[in-house]
């Protein structure tokens, strides 16, 4: 007897532990078959474009934080160099040296991110433990330098907040840690913030070799990841596609390369690209990225160690005076009362300033009319652009590889939906 | 960032495509204003004759140009009306919906703003095209060349209301199933018209109009680039101090 089968259309999320987030991906179905995607955005948009006009500009760099919430310095140094270059400032070398090794940090403490949570998506439980030790040690880091573990604002106009704190705060005796183990937690924790660093980026490659182990080779996660979602470098590029994404099929281009801001011509790495643009080449860039990255972050330490110096321009219309100017030099105080009552104008003009964020192209298009409040501020977000080319590639697909299409894609909501 | 080519981008794009585009080059960023009429003709040209390959457009985003320059604050005379000088105006978070500036000096309100990235030169180039009627923007719709303009074509369209002509899908994308209104506009409030809330008596979701009032803590400012001139000078002189 003949059957008329019909496509049915299935919803999946936003209340989904794979959609990483609030994504609404409504899937037309041919049985196991994807046959067209419509991926739902705008669950999380909170405004925030519109709400960086009503604010001086320095109030908003802790929405930037807030965006792509997994890699939260790297959206400030977009927003933050945005206003540099119609300011017409630049940050003094150390400050420069500072967020280039903070933006590294960042790419690492992403992509640990990823591999925990997409490993998680394909059924492997274990990596994102391990994964999330890591970022442990890292998110210590952010807090000692700015006082928060995600959200920073710690970059700024002219520089950074303040210097590299010259010890980091140490495990209490607890029931969790105690004798010996808390000795050994402790152990990278004597010194200062860079020789915690350092310590770091010395064990972290037997890290990334660990988790290697658990992936890499693994059958399981060849079988979802190889030859799923094949990305075309001309597909990529038409599909506005930067970072991993790109990459991945074998597109040599890194902004950090290409072109480079704040100290990266000046360090040595080296960018990886893979062949044949699916699941698994991605994921073998971003392992390798991990390790470029504690390359980079070594020869930031080495540097920043040699060469003190300020981290912020000494600039009053941009900069806060220090607190002890404050109380001595009357000018030093209007200076203060004036940035932090009505912050500084940004001379009228218009920038687009890109960095290579963990997720592909992080850019900031800044419109100033000359007034202390942007008057138009967009943020070009990777993931959105990545996402919206979901029904192009993921056709044809089966279920299960929507899930390895997203994780891969490396989305986050926040970035997704501004 | 090396030169393949013997002449700048900007020379080519001038020798190219003359009055088409008027092109300027500040902080070594080049912007082409367009009009619409010529949007695909240039993109296309853009895209594939190989002194440009503008291989990825990298983002697309929509502008409202109301309000342009104006400030809240006058600081070039001094007043003696104290702070309420700084709390009147018409600037983002002022107003309500009945209260919506309605202001139309600017002849044409909204643009369009693409920046595009050539790989192949590593070169980038910012298009801005204005939409002739501020009643009802359009711009053509540039899917044809680069699909990934999709969605930024309908967050465009979803914020500020601009209609992109051929666009085979738009929808609104980043706001709230059945949204009334284009939010990034100028004159929409920053407070919104309508805020959500779970009626337990209804046992739904409801609309009901914002009662929140709307509030500015630091007025909009313009003052003169003379001021940092100044702040640059006086840093030159402390750093000799020190």
């Amino acid at each position: 007897m003949a059957r008329e089968i019909q496509n049915y259309t299935m919803n999946f999320g936003p209340q989904h532990p794979a959609a990483h987030g609030v994504l609404r991906l409504v899937l037309e179905m041919d049985g196991e078959t994807i046959v067209r995607a419509d991926p739902h955005v705008g669950l999380l948009h909170r405004g925030t474009e519109k709400l960086a006009e009503s604010k001086p500009f320095n109030q908003s760099i802790g929405y930037m934080d807030r965006l792509d919430y997994v890699s939260m310095m790297c959206n400030e140094h977009a927003y933050v160099k945005a206003i540099e270059t119609l300011l017409g400032i630049e940050a003094p070398e150390r400050a420069q040296y500072i967020r280039t090794m903070f933006d590294e940090i960042t790419r690492i403490l992403n992509h640990l991110m990823w591999i925990g949570s997409s490993a998680l998506d394909l059924g492997a439980m274990a990596v994102f433990l391990y994964a999330f030790r890591e970022r442990e040690e890292l998110m210590d880091v952010y807090e000692a330098v700015s006082g928060a573990r995600m959200h920073a604002t710690y970059y700024r106009p002219g520089g950074v907040y303040r210097d590299l704190p010259d010890r980091m705060s140490k495990y209490r005796e607890s029931p969790w840690h105690k004798g010996k183990d808390l000795k050994r937690v402790n152990s990278w924790r004597e010194g200062s913030m860079l020789d915690f660093i350092d310590a770091f980026t010395a064990d972290f490659p037997s890290k990334v070799d660990e988790y290697e182990d658990l992936l890499t080779t693994n059958r399981i996660w060849k079988q979802r990841t190889v030859g799923i979602g094949v990305v075309s470098p001309e597909l990529a590029q038409q599909w506005s596609m930067t970072g991993p994404m790109l990459r991945g099929s074998g597109v040599e281009w890194d902004l950090r390369k290409k072109q480079p801001y704040a100290k990266y011509a000046e360090v040595d790495f080296d960018i990886p690209v893979g062949v044949n643009g699916d699941c698994y080449d991605r994921y073998l860039v971003r392992v390798e990225e991990m390790r470029q990255s504690n390359r980079i972050i070594r020869q930031c330490v080495n540097w920043l160690r040699a060469n003190p110096g300020p981290v912020m321009v000494k600039n009053f219309k941009v900069a806060p005076p220090s607190r002890v100017e404050m109380k001595q030099d009357m000018e030093a105080l209007i200076h203060h009362f004036k940035l932090f009552t009505e912050g500084y104008c940004v001379p009228a003009g218009e920038t687009y300033s890109a960095v290579e964020a963990p997720k592909g192209e992080f850019g900031c298009y800044l419109v100033s009319d000359g007034a202390n409040k942007p008057f138009r501020l967009h943020m070009r977000a990777p993931g959105f652009a990545h996402l919206s080319s979901m029904d192009a590639i993921v056709r044809g697909h089966m279920l299960a590889d929507a899930v390895a299409m997203i994780g891969t894609y490396d989305l986050v909501f926040g970035d997704v939906d501004r | 960032m090396s030169e393949p080519h013997p002449t700048s981008l900007a020379e080519r794009l001038v020798a190219r495509f003359g009055d088409t585009l008027a092109i300027s080059t500040a902080r070594n960023e080049i912007t082409a204003e367009l009009a619409a009429a010529d949007l695909i003709a240039v993109a296309t040209a853009l895209r594939d004759e190989p002194a440009f390959r503008f291989s990825e457009l990298i983002d697309l985003c929509g502008i409202d140009y109301l309000g342009y320059g104006q400030t809240e604050w006058d600081t070039r005379t001094v007043s003696g009306s104290g702070f309420s000088r700084g709390v009147e105006g018409q600037a983002q978070g002022r107003f309500n919906w009945a209260e919506r500036p309605r202001d139309t000096n600017r002849p044409r309100r909204y643009a369009a703003v693409v920046q595009l990235l050539s790989i192949e030169h590593n070169r980038r180039l910012r298009l801005r095209v204005f939409c002739e009627d501020d009643s009802l923007p359009v711009v053509p719709s540039l899917t044809q060349l680069w699909p990934g303009v999709n969605w930024f074509e309908r967050e465009a369209f979803d914020l500020y209301g601009i209609i992109f002509e051929g666009h085979p899908d738009l929808r609104r994308i980043l706001t709230d199933y059945g949204f009334v209104g284009h939010p990034f506009r100028k004159d929409f409030p920053l407070i919104g018209n309508v805020e959500v809330r779970y009626d337990p008596e209804l046992k739904r979701v409801i609309y009901e109009p914002v009662s929140i009032e709307p509030r500015v803590l630091v007025p909009r400012t313009i003052r003169d680039d003379v001021d940092l001139m100044q702040a640059k000078a006086e840093a030159a002189d402390r750093w000799r101090e020190n």
